[in-house]
């Protein structure tokens, strides 16, 4: 498990890095899919199999080819973005000190939590992240927000054709 | 399950987080940030992952699930504004956009 934790951790850090540092578009996405694929790997590890399911089927696959098609229509035969510097003064400097001092702050409070010091637990009940215990837990306890998550896809869906769907019919 | 994993977990979603805030601030491609929140919120279900398996209880799951399925209306209505943008002009740098600035 601790294998698992290093290799995929490690991938998904590199994924991530290369999504902020490539120049052209496709290739943010290439890494955000290794990216997206060592996190399914990350809650293989952690016995959430059905979400490992989700992430790689929803992400990798229709999220990901959403990113493509948009690309591949606007930006196709187009100069690359940040050509100049640009009109924030010091925005990368500055973005990066802002990030990394959150991001200290935060690992920093988690650790002095005392996280590390929990005891260990291992019994886990039966059926544990299987799309069935799953799909009990959503559609009983937590059936409100099922039926507002379905609210928020229709309304995506309304708001993208309003948006962009033609004008002239 | 023990605390040293949760922590290791925890440890991997905060940096994971930190270098999708990083990018959201500096880059200045429209799409480039909205795949580095598509960062953010991988990490943050990581967190809520790895918290369900160490308490054995799935609601942190039904919550990741949950955020998922935000991200992917999120994505979509991006996306589309994304699109609108370059209609209107050459848009690619979030620079250019400021027909709302006072």
């Amino acid at each position: 498990m601790t294998a698992v934790l290093w290799i995929a951790g490690a991938l998904a850090i590199a994924g991530a890095l290369g999504v902020v540092i490539a120049k052209t578009p496709v290739h943010s996405v290439i890494s955000l899919v290794v990216n997206i694929l060592s996190l399914a790997a990350l809650f293989l590890s952690l016995q959430a199999e059905f979400l490992a399911l989700i992430q790689v089927i929803i992400y990798a696959g229709a999220i990901m080819i959403l990113f493509l098609f948009v690309i591949a229509l606007l930006t196709a035969r187009r100069d690359p973005v940040e050509r100049s510097e640009g009109k924030l003064e010091g925005q990368r400097e500055l973005g990066i000190v802002t990030a990394v001092a959150g991001g200290v702050l935060m690992i920093a409070v988690a650790f002095a939590a005392g996280l590390g010091r929990m005891p260990a637990r291992e019994a886990l009940p039966a059926g544990f992240g299987s799309a069935a215990a799953f799909g009990r837990e959503l559609l009983t306890t937590h059936i409100l927000s099922f039926e507002l998550t379905a609210f928020v896809l229709m309304a995506a869906v309304i708001g993208v054709v309003v948006l962009v769907g033609r004008r002239q019919l | 399950m023990n605390g040293d994993m949760v922590q290791g977990y925890v440890a991997l979603s905060g940096i994971l987080f930190v270098i999708g805030a990083c990018g959201l601030m500096v880059r200045r491609s429209p799409l480039v940030m909205l795949m580095c929140v598509e960062i953010m919120l991988n990490a943050a279900n990581l967190a809520f992952v790895a918290f369900a398996r160490y308490l054995g209880n799935m609601e942190g799951h039904v919550f990741t699930f949950l955020v998922v399925t935000v991200a992917a209306a999120e994505v979509a209505i991006g996306l589309a504004v994304i699109v609108l943008l370059f209609r209107k002009r050459d848009a690619a740098d979030v620079d250019d956009v400021n027909t709302l600035r006072g």
